[in-house]
């Protein structure tokens, strides 16, 4: 049976070495570790933008990113998974979300790591709203996340 | 029920959380939105395209002839721009 996974909702930001060091020390049997980080960009739709601000329902973001590792964990032969997303005001150039996943061999981590970003993307109840020149307004969602997420299903 | 507003939904109608009692009639999440509607011009504004809208009860996604007896919260928010 493979471990639980790591879920954390914080402000601060995250030191992805020691998120990495966590999930192999003292271990022998990880072979890979796949690395997803998603970084706040300078621009929104050609744009430049000051920052991004990201709201979050409490209570359901942690449960619904659970639902997803643990259908990550039943679908691949994963020693180790973390999610962190930041919540709160982020400028351009900083760390948004970290995806980790560990297992023996390289493909179950990268096919993890992949699943759970588009999963991420299209379910997890978050929202953007951007700072720009023009004022602040809230990012839309694009329809490519919600196809993304559907190439998953199991058939 | 506990019913709570996220994002542009929250901004629209001016609060992020409330008590509501919705008469016997109510029966799905699209019902809900229909009565909340009527409750004044801030929530109409909020709700005036609800196929944008998405639902969560319970801290599940649901779709919109989801029954909401039974539910102690349900969440309308736009659709999601994590990761």
């Amino acid at each position: 049976m493979t471990a639980a996974a790591t879920i954390r909702i914080q402000e601060a930001d995250f030191d992805i070495a020691q998120e990495i060091a966590a999930l192999t020390k003292g271990r022998s049997d990880v072979g890979a570790v796949v690395t997803f980080s998603g970084i706040c960009r300078g621009d929104e739709n050609g744009e430049p933008i000051a920052a991004l601000t990201l709201e979050h329902y409490p209570g359901m973001a942690e449960a619904e990113i659970k639902r997803h590792t643990d259908e990550a964990m039943s679908r691949w032969p994963l020693t180790g998974l973390t999610v962190v997303h930041r919540v709160g005001r982020i400028t351009p150039g900083e760390n948004i979300v970290l995806v980790l996943a560990a297992s023996q061999h390289r493909q179950a981590a990268f096919q993890a790591a992949e699943f759970l970003m588009d999963y991420l993307k299209a379910n997890a109840p978050f929202w953007k709203r951007e700072e720009s020149q023009k004022g602040t307004s809230w990012i839309e969602a694009r329809g490519h996340d919600d196809a993304a997420a559907a190439r998953w299903t199991k058939s | 029920m506990k019913v709570k507003y996220f994002a542009w939904v929250r901004e629209r109608i001016g609060i992020s959380e409330e008590m509501v009692e919705p008469p016997a009639g109510v029966r799905t999440v699209d019902d809900l939105i229909g009565w909340l509607s009527t409750r004044g011009e801030t929530y109409a504004y909020a709700f005036e395209k609800p196929k944008v809208i998405r639902a969560a009860i319970d801290h599940t996604h649901v779709k919109p002839d989801a029954m909401i007896s039974g539910a102690r919260e349900i969440a309308f928010f736009p659709p999601m721009t994590g990761g």
